[in-house]
């Protein structure tokens, strides 16, 4: 590391450097009882950081040759998954410390997922991605087995661990077939290598396994099998904290693998992702219906608003990919404000994630349930929730990139999956009598559901300026 | 002034229809009545002072949409002066008669609200037709069109619980759309050729029409005729003339005040208007207005026949309405205009009042309409048999032959007579046997109800009692005007042509007495209008006036650059309310100098009618039975109102029917819900449960997807053409 490096890494190795003090101040200081401060410390660093971030500016710069790169597009994936992972933080505080959850190497864990994240959306090389990649996933593994009493939990570690080793092994037998064909590891020199716009066969191979590697993450259709076991087995606020920010790093490094190093060859990777977008939403949608517990729900939620995400990064184009980072800036908001309310659910202080449970809900809790419809209008897409224009923006960019039928597949399932999304709110206004779920939240809890549900209809005015952000992140990609 | 007139009754219609619950529903129904009473005083106002020069009233901006430019205007000339006062003078005595006749009514029970919604479908319905007969453009026209549709729509289905008014309403409204798609296409037309939908612009290229070829459905048409007829496929839906008439009898469900407003005096005189609005345009489209006259003539002889043999009150008087208004379109397909208003002006006053009257009757009579029923009603009812009595010898057309003394009826149908034998013979032929039936029919009304013995049920003729004076005084008015009106106004609407002239503010006839062609008639008119704007340079109308004043001056020029080329010089809509020199001034010289028998003959139909009536009905009752068995095909045939109904049912309802039930119940039933079912019932279901079984929940098989993606992913990427 040289001196130029080292301010252009500043965030990811504070962030390194508060994990490890963090986790001796655990293990030597108070262990558990300390869980509360180090959340609440750890999602204050996030959101400083996230402010240092984005009031950086300037133009791009790289480190460590090239491996390392901070632009535009980057400091915007990374300002978006530092406050969705301090907002997950701060809103299951109150659940861990009921749920006898509260254990200090959660916030720890996090920190280093965050990290893996960042240096992912960084990635300017294969090595680079390959460890952002692993140090986020590893960490995953382990949240999602925190509770280690419950076999579902476990479980659920166990599989996500499983599967993300053979998708990590896809990834890297992509990775070194690239490497074999291009002759090096450096996106722009892949890039450089496709000057005539036509990719051997063997560069192609590799390009899809890595493609595969990535949508395991997003968890798109068919690498998508993972996600409603684990959403469902792992607690609640780690099935928050996978839901959004990992989502985002994801998507964003996919975006940066297909523009940065296969952006010569848009017509092999745009098909890819198309037919893993139109899969992700049609099942995402189909196979949400047949759910009975709101987590596999939103889990299946999660996978059809990947395939969302997706249809901008098909499109190939800077309006597709500032569409897809809106889109998922919305998601990930949404995300936020619902699970703030599923943490909440309970009945005699018991979690309850049951959507029949939210019977008449509305006549107990007016209020919330106002929200929550919003909330479920938005992520149905039903405007003028901001739901709606993140999808209007990924469809617009496919029909003006020539994808037509890749929107009216994304209008058609968007139509299937209202239905899941409206049957809760039916539930909620029209249900059967019965003994309404309670909901006991927080403040942080009620804020962000309620402050989330009024972004979704103040949004509309300018969806609060991230479209020129957007763009500037898209840009910075592509231009 | 002329805003307050049309807006008045909108504002009590609101106010009335809103606001009864706030202020209570008499003070409502006095609001309303209020209202049109001062809109009644201003259109008389004007109607008396106006010196007939058009002048055109900017309300506000309507429509800016395109080429498409146009103001909500109102357009006041003669023809709009006339008809604010039929409207609103009929609209003021109805809304008085309305306190006594809406009183109590059995349809509702007791202590429930209906008279404030009355009386604001009442003041609504006003509103509409002010605006339409005050629009300065085509749009405008439709929009009070398609406004007293409405109104009329929820006054005839005013007792919804009756499933026969909702009927009558659905019906009346759906008749209407088969007019006005007539209407709205010729309005399109007109658009297209002309840019422009305002009168004056449309007046103005009339000529051009005329030369104009359009292409419609499968050939090509004159625009001046193709447009004129279209149009006129409005008037025949709003005015019951044959083909769409069926809705006119059946609109008698409503509330007799209703009947006499809208059904009588001025919702369906609303055609007859339009032509005579559109005049500049018929005048240079000979085959309309041929094709008006015939269909005139046709339905004025009609509606005659049907109506000897009907025994409800009302509905005889509602073929009468259709015959009438069969003569006034001829007065307007022959090309005299001011006399199919003239008929127009006094119809309203004597059919007005004989529905009222008749709705007298049936007050008194306890809700009975059949006439059998009736008999002897003379003492019992006097005031009201009086009334009827003189909307009577007004609708025959009573008065001393080759005089210019009688009831309004006697002038104004005389000269619609004159009019039709000066254009038409067979028009003429039919309207003189008509006069003979209507004279019949009306007798045999007046005979049945007052003269004879109490028919029917005796506790109903012994507890017949005279209506109170809210209803007894719209009778009185309107009986001055039955009597007066024609007298009055003979002369400015037919006698005399200089007068007509000035009155309706048309150019001065230079052709009269010489024996031009139609052609060179048309020459001749155009340079006397433009003469005439040039001499009388009025400064004080304004500037839209003084522009079309040069505008004016710019044709002259070019008439005078060019004299041969006559009505080639466009840009100028002609003066006046009405336009007539093409070759309703012609027709109108022959009728004034039309032979003495046929001044005569209405009058001696007349005399026949009487009569016949007066043997059938007063001297041997039997006869009418008699007849009736001997002549039964005929009679059924008349009494089935010649099997229209019947002949539509078979035509059009079965098949729309058909057609709707066909789609209803295979094309929206089986193919759309059928496929939205299906898809969401089934198909969805299916690949939902297929999803939830692949979730099998073991590894292996998670792992065994991924592998099988990537594999069919693989496999699309290198054999996709790359």
């Amino acid at each position: 590391m040289t001196g130029v490096d080292f301010p252009i890494l500043l965030p990811e190795i504070l962030l390194a450097v508060y994990a490890m003090a963090a986790l001796m101040l655990g293990v030597y200081g108070g262990k558990d009882k300390l869980a509360g401060l180090v959340t609440w410390a750890t999602a204050g660093l996030f959101v400083a950081l996230a402010l240092l971030i984005a009031l950086r500016g300037g133009v791009g710069a790289e480190a460590f040759g090239g491996m390392f790169v901070d632009d535009a597009f980057a400091r915007f994936a990374k300002v978006v998954i530092l406050i969705s992972a301090a907002g997950v933080l701060v809103m299951a505080q109150d659940y861990m410390a009921r749920r006898d959850l509260a254990r200090f190497e959660y916030p720890i864990l996090a920190t280093l997922s965050v990290i893996g994240m960042m240096v992912m959306v960084s990635a300017g090389d294969l090595m680079a991605l390959y460890m952002g990649l692993e140090l986020q996933s590893l960490a995953l593994y382990v949240m999602a087995a925190m509770r280690r009493e419950s076999a579902k939990s476990t479980e659920a570690g166990l599989k996500y661990f499983v599967l993300g080793a053979l998708s990590s092994g896809l990834l890297l037998y992509g990775a070194s077939l690239v490497y074999g064909f291009a002759g090096t590891t450096d996106f722009a020199g892949i890039a450089s290598t496709l000057t005539e716009g036509h990719a051997p066969l063997g560069l192609l191979f590799g390009l899809v396994f890595l493609i595969s590697g990535m949508a395991f993450k997003v968890s798109a259709v068919p690498f998508h099998m993972w996600t409603p076991d684990v959403y469902e087995g792992a607690p609640t606020p780690v099935t928050a904290f996978f839901a959004t920010a990992p989502k985002v790093a994801a998507m964003a490094l996919i975006a940066r693998v297909i523009q940065d190093a296969f952006g010569g060859i848009p017509g092999d990777w745009s098909q890819v992702l198309a037919a893993l977008a139109v899969l992700s939403m049609f099942l995402g949608a189909v196979a949400a219906i047949g759910q009975r517990d709101i987590k596999r729900l939103m889990a299946y939620s999660s996978i059809a608003h990947m395939g969302y995400a997706l249809v901008g990064l098909a499109a190939a184009t800077p309006q597709g990919v500032q569409a897809t980072l809106i889109y998922m800036a919305i998601y990930v908001t949404m995300n936020l404000g619902t699970f703030a309310f599923i943490l909440s659910m309970e009945r005699d202080g018991r979690p309850v994630t049951e959507i029949g449970a939210l019977n008449q809900f509305a006549r107990a809790e007016p209020l919330k349930a106002l929200a929550m419809l919003v909330l479920l209008f938005s992520l149905a897409g039903v405007p003028p929730m901001l739901g709606f224009f993140g999808k209007f923006y990924v469809l617009r960019a496919a029909v003006d990139a020539g994808l037509v039928w890749l929107a009216v597949a994304g209008a058609v399932a968007s139509v299937i999956g209202a239905f899941y999304y409206l049957r809760i709110v039916y539930f909620m206004y029209f249900g059967a009598e019965q003994d309404p779920v309670q909901s006991r939240m927080s403040a942080v809890q009620w804020l962000m559901l309620v402050g989330v549900a009024a972004v979704m209809i103040l949004g509309v005015v300018n969806l609060f300026g991230i479209e020129a952000l957007a763009l500037d992140a898209a840009e910075a990609l592509i231009g | 002034m002329a805003q307050i007139i049309l807006f008045a009754p909108l504002i009590g219609a609101i106010l009335c229809g809103f606001g009864w619950r706030l202020i209570g529903e008499k003070p409502a129904q006095i609001l309303t009545t209020a209202m049109i009473f001062l809109a009644a005083a201003l259109s008389w106002n004007i109607f008396l002072t106006f010196d007939g020069v058009t002048q055109h009233i900017t309300v506000l901006r309507f429509i800016e949409s395109g080429a498409l430019s146009t103001e909500w205007g109102i357009r006041l000339d003669r023809l709009t002066a006339i008809m604010l006062v039929v409207v609103n003078s009929v609209s003021a005595l109805v809304h008085l008669y309305s306190f006594g006749y809406m009183a109590h009514d059995d349809n509702w029970a007791h202590g429930e609200p209906y008279r404030a919604r009355f009386f604001a479908y009442l003041s609504f319905f006003t509103f509409a037709m002010l605006s339409l007969v005050t629009a300065d453009n085509l749009v405008q026209m439709f929009f009070g069109w398609e406004g007293v549709g409405v109104a009329s729509y929820l006054l005839i289905g005013f007792y919804y619980r009756k499933p026969s008014a909702n009927a009558a309403a659905i019906k009346a409204f759906v008749v209407n759309r088969v007019g006005d798609f007539g209407f709205a296409l010729g309005i399109f037309g007109l658009f297209y050729l002309t840019d422009s939908i305002k009168f004056d612009d449309v007046f103005a290229a009339a000529p051009v029409l005329a030369e104009t070829n359009l292409r419609f459905l499968w050939t090509e048409w004159n625009a001046a005729n193709l447009l004129g007829v279209l149009l006129f496929i409005g008037a025949m839906g709003k005015s019951a003339q044959l083909l769409l008439h069926t809705w006119l009898p059946d609109a008698m469900e409503g509330p007799t005040p209703v009947s006499a407003l809208i059904h009588a005096a001025t919702m369906v005189t609303a055609g007859v208007f339009l032509v005579c609005r559109m005049s500049p345009l018929y005048e240079y489209a000979p085959e309309a207005s041929a094709f008006i006259t015939v269909l005139g003539a046709t339905t004025a002889f009609f509606a005659a026949t049907v109506g000897l043999v009907q025994n409800d009150i009302k509905r005889v008087i509602a073929y009468s309405t259709c015959s009438q208004l069969g003569y006034m379109f001829v007065a307007a397909g022959v090309g005299v205009y001011p006399v199919a208003m003239f008929h127009l002006f006094t119809h309203a006053f004597f059919k007005a009042m004989l529905f009222l009257g008749a709705g007298s009757v049936i007050h008194a009579m306890h809700h009975e309409q059949d006439m059998r029923n009736y008999g002897g009603l003379r003492k019992k009812i006097p005031l009201t048999f009086w009334a009827m009595l003189i909307g009577t010898l007004a609708i025959t057309g009573v008065g001393i032959p080759l005089t210019h003394y009688g009831f309004a009826g006697f002038l104004s149908k005389d000269a619609v007579i004159e009019s039709a034998y000066a254009g038409s013979s067979y028009a003429f032929w039919l309207l003189v046997v008509a006069a003979f039936m209507t004279s019949f029919y009306s007798w045999r009304l007046m005979f049945l109800t007052f003269w004879g013995k109490p028919r029917g049920d005796h506790h109903a003729h012994d507890h017949a009692h005279e209506s109170p004076a809210t209803m007894l005084v719209p009778l009185g008015v309107l009986a001055a005007g039955a009597v007066f009106a024609g007298m009055l106004w003979y002369g400015v609407f037919f006698g005399d042509e200089a007068k007509m002239r000035s009155w309706f503010a048309m150019a001065p006839a230079a052709a009269h007495g010489t024996e031009h062609g139609t052609e060179e008639a048309a020459a001749e008119g155009e340079a006397t209008t433009t003469e005439h704007a040039t001499t009388e340079a009025a400064p004080a109308e304004g500037e839209a006036v003084a522009a079309t004043e040069a505008g004016h001056d710019e044709a002259a020029v070019t008439a005078e650059a060019a004299p041969e080329a006559g009505h080639a010089a466009p840009g100028a809509a002609p003066a006046g309310a009405i336009f007539m020199d093409v070759k309703g001034a012609p027709t109108l010289h022959a009728a004034h100098e039309a032979p003495v028998w046929v001044k005569v003959s209405p009058f001696i139909a007349m005399i026949l009618g009487l009569a016949l009536a007066w043997k059938f009905y007063i001297r041997s009752p039997e006869l009418p039975a008699k007849l009736a068995a001997q002549q039964r095909p005929l009679y059924l045939f008349l009494l089935n109102k010649w099997y229209f109904d019947e002949l539509y049912e078979v035509i059009f309802v079965r098949l729309a029917k058909a057609l709707g039930r066909f789609l209803w119940q295979k094309g929206d039933g089986s193919v759309i819900d059928g496929a939205l079912n299906g898809i969401a019932m089934g198909i969805i279901p299916f690949f939902t449960r297929l999803a939830g079984k692949a979730q099998s929940g073991y590894v292996f098989t998670y792992a065994f997807a991924m592998v099988l993606g990537i594999a069919s992913l693989l496999t699309w990427t290198v054999l996709g053409g790359h």
